[in-house]
């Protein structure tokens, strides 16, 4: 078992940064190929006549869940060496609403805004403007929302902790969730590109 | 040079995918976006009140020990994911200078709503300590509980939002 390469110091700081670089670039890269840079084409995830976001999303959650799980199995990872974001109830599930109703007013989110403004979308570059304001505003008035912030706090706190079930039968039923999820996303898009009736 | 169409999304998705499982084999962390955000934010406070961005609780977070802006890793990885967009749109033809819009929006109205729809999405993105990078897709396939609220909650308030925002986009 030697990964994470990094936790087991099989290099330092300086060079986390250049592979911070390699895969922000392979990240960004595979975001502008699948379209996400684009906020027409986000923005009919939310009109259900594109689902690209759902499909790209959900292939990646799928991908590296299944790679953490039989790396993890296969003794090669040490899963308990990945850092897992912890969880706080309140201020995600706040947080999550309030984020959501931004991404569809912004047509993009902080990552995909990222790839829109440099590839020379203006409302790409007007989302990075957004998001810094927004962030560095809710930082300077951070005294008044730590109460809420710190709430709620479970830790790490994972699905099979929650569920009471072992970890493979977590990644098994968000794999068959996630195929049924494809099924209905081309029958949507099959349905928005129909021809209308007359 | 035409542009040429997006890729297959399972297979850039799949791509993705095998990146972050690269981020969590290599470094044992995942990809964000929102904390390289924090990260300017905090340097732009520590630059311009030094004290009071020493003394805030978020802001310090994101500074080094003695209050100075950092180079961290995520700020690192987010300049990293401009230049992978801007090349992958070179190669395929896609850099235009464009604001992307319905047709039914003027541009001046579709930039206020870019703002303000960013600016939105930034107070979310601390309140949940992450976004659709941070949170969705690493905390996802990690199996967060929080991560996978965050993404229940988003996805479930941008389809009750975007009735209201239609003129924007169609």
């Amino acid at each position: 078992m030697s990964a994470p390469f990094f936790e087991y110091d099989l290099f330092g700081d300086g060079v986390s940064l250049i592979v911070a670089l390699v895969i922000g670039i392979a990240f960004g890269w595979f975001l502008e190929r699948s379209g996400m840079g684009s906020a027409r084409k986000l923005a009919g995830q939310f009109y259900l006549t594109d689902l690209t976001v759902f499909k790209v999303m959900f292939t990646a959650i799928l991908t590296a869940m299944l790679g953490v799980f039989w790396l993890g199995w296969l003794g090669i990872l040490d899963v308990s060496r990945v850092y897992v974001p912890e969880t706080w109830i309140l201020p995600q599930l706040v947080g999550g609403i309030v984020f959501g109703t931004g991404f569809a007013m912004a047509g993009l989110c902080p990552g995909t805004s990222c790839v829109s403004a440099a590839t020379g979308r203006i409302d790409g570059l007007a989302v990075v403007i957004g998001m810094f304001a927004g962030v560095l505003g809710t930082g300077l008035l951070f005294a008044q929302l730590a109460s809420f912030y710190a709430s709620t706090s479970r830790g790490t706190f994972t699905l099979p902790n929650l569920l009471n079930v072992s970890e493979g039968v977590v990644v098994f039923a968000i794999v068959a969730i996630a195929l049924a999820g494809f099924k209905v996303a081309e029958r949507l898009e099959a349905r928005a590109h129909a021809p209308r009736p007359t | 040079m035409t542009e040429k169409p997006y890729s297959n999304p399972y297979l850039s998705g799949f791509g993705l995918g095998l990146v972050l499982l690269a981020a969590f084999v290599v470094m044992g962390r995942g990809l964000g976006a929102s904390g390289a955000f924090a990260d300017a934010a905090a340097a732009t406070a520590a630059t311009v009140t030094p004290d009071a961005a020493r003394a805030n609780d978020y802001f310090a977070r994101y500074l080094n020990a003695g209050g100075s802006p950092r180079l961290d890793w995520l700020v690192v990885e987010l300049i990293g994911v401009t230049i992978g967009g801007f090349v992958s749109a070179f190669f395929a033809g896609r850099l235009r200078r464009v604001i992307e819009k319905g047709p039914r929006i003027s541009n001046q109205s579709r930039l206020t709503l870019a703002v303000a729809g960013g600016a939105v999405m930034g107070i979310g993105a601390v309140l949940a300590r992450g976004c659709t990078s941070g949170q969705a897709l690493t905390g996802g396939a990690l199996l967060s509980v929080g991560s996978w609220l965050f993404i229940i909650a988003a996805f479930a308030a941008a389809y009750v939002a975007a009735p209201l925002l239609r003129r924007a986009w169609t």
